[in-house]
């Protein structure tokens, strides 16, 4: 059991830390600012939050988890609110989001 | 074990050279780009590192004023200065010999200077030899107190947190000062700016925004409920009234920002904002003197109460909460009048 949950959690760790690296790329490599943002949100939900559920997982049952939880919470609930703010003020500053036919 | 434990101090050795290499790397990045509103998102990278820099450093306190004053207040403040002012820096590309001179010989002698100095969180360093001993020991017998950190600022050194209050209050006052007077000034000149006109020019994008507003009042009181857990938990853990201050401000700036500077100033009136940036530190000077009157000395808790660590604790709760309501009010009241500034 104890080796599941060591497994689990660094599996969680892992792969929270690889959405961070892509949501990295994506803010470098994506073409225009909407799809960037986009890139950006996958490092603040999934990455952020995988990496804390991975550390949840190590904590065990404790207050530290419990505290872990309440930030894995807010962070989920805000970093979107945040992503939206940010393509909102965009948007409306003027903005356009690129779409397939200027690519080319 | 002994195998174990060189393991563990490497890895806090390469947490350290990673975090301080990004920290000088921001370092020069705010000082190469021309881009202001970048140096300013910067600038809060830079602090929240320091901040992770102090928490590996097993600084928590230190670490928590960092993340909410540097990274969070601070980043805010610069950016309501960036809507008054220009957002690009004046290009100058002359370069001076002198100039350059001048900088190598200091950084070389800086540089020289560190040789002599002991080596990164080493314990026999002479900083933790002198009085840190002694406060370490000592202090959960004569304050009762389990932060340390607290006792050192609030009991030990409550001279200098009084100095510290009175900077901050002197900063609010000047802000207040400074621009209290200028937009009186223009209000004689020009019409005085209706609150229609002036709301509609706030941050009515943000107004309208359905998921910021909902999401604004569901955070908003935890925020509140958070600084106040800070400020009375200080004793126990990280955190203190500076913390606390700066964090219930963010709930206000939080509310200006997205129901516009008229709003908010309609629920914490800036006249009576003011009155609370000196009330906190009068309360702070009040528990001085009520000790000076209790037959210590000015400063001197123990004397509040019949037991020595009771005052200690009632001393350091009041003013603590002093620091927390100077901090916050001034933090307010410089938001309001940096932000209502450019549109009134």
């Amino acid at each position: 059991m104890d080796t599941f949950i060591h497994l689990a959690s660094w599996l969680c760790l892992l792969l929270g830390c690889c959405f961070c690296m892509i949501g990295g790329v994506g803010l470098l490599r994506l073409p225009d600012f909407y799809s960037r943002i986009h890139g950006g949100g996958v490092t603040d939900t999934l990455g952020a939050g995988l990496v804390i559920t991975g550390l949840m997982l190590q904590g065990g049952l404790t207050l530290t988890t419990a505290k872990l939880a309440m930030i894995l919470l807010f962070l989920l609930l805000t970093s979107p609110v945040a992503t939206h703010a940010i393509a909102r003020a965009a948007q409306h500053s003027g903005l356009k989001p690129q779409v397939a036919d200027d690519a080319a | 074990m002994s195998n174990f434990i060189s393991d563990i101090s490497l890895q806090i050795d390469l947490v350290d050279i990673v975090l301080l290499t990004i920290l000088v790397v921001v370092a020069v990045a705010v000082i190469r780009v021309r881009d202001l509103f970048e140096a300013v998102v910067l600038l809060g990278i830079f602090s929240l590192l320091s901040a992770c820099i102090f928490t590996t450093l097993d600084a928590v306190d230190v670490a928590f004023t960092e993340a909410a004053v540097g990274a969070g207040i601070s980043t805010v403040l610069f950016l309501a200065t960036l809507t008054l002012t220009a957002r690009k820096e004046k290009a100058q590309y002359s370069h001076s010999w002198s100039g350059f001179i001048v900088c190598t010989l200091t950084g070389g002698a800086l540089i020289y200077g560190t040789l002599d100095m002991p080596h990164f969180g080493d314990p026999d360093a002479p900083i933790h030899q002198h009085v840190a001993p002694r406060y370490i020991v000592d202090s959960p017998e004569e304050i009762g107190v389990p932060n340390m950190v607290t006792s050192v600022l609030a009991s030990y050194r409550g001279y200098d947190t009084l100095g510290e209050t009175t900077v901050i209050f002197t900063a609010g006052l000047t802000v207040l000062l400074l621009l209290r007077r200028d937009r009186r000034s223009r209000d004689r000149s020009a019409s005085p700016p209706t609150a229609e006109t002036t709301d509609r020019r706030g941050s009515h994008v943000m107004r309208h925004a359905m998921v910021l507003r909902v999401m604004s009042k569901l955070f908003i009181p935890l925020i509140l409920l958070f600084a106040l857990y800070v400020q009375f938990h200080g004793d126990f853990g990280p955190g203190g009234g500076f913390q606390a201050g700066v964090i219930f401000a963010a709930a206000f700036v939080l509310y200006a920002l997205i129901y516009g500077v008229e709003a908010a100033q309609r629920v914490a009136p800036p006249a009576r904002v003011q009155v609370f940036v000196a009330l906190g530190l009068l309360l702070y000077i009040g528990t001085g003197l009520a000790s000076l009157f209790a037959g210590g000395n000015f400063l001197e808790y123990k004397v509040l109460a019949h037991e020595a660590s009771h005052g200690e604790h009632i001393g350091i709760l009041f003013i603590e909460l002093g620091v927390g309501i100077t901090v916050a009010a001034a933090i307010i009241n410089t938001f309001f009048y940096f932000a209502g500034r450019g549109r009134a």
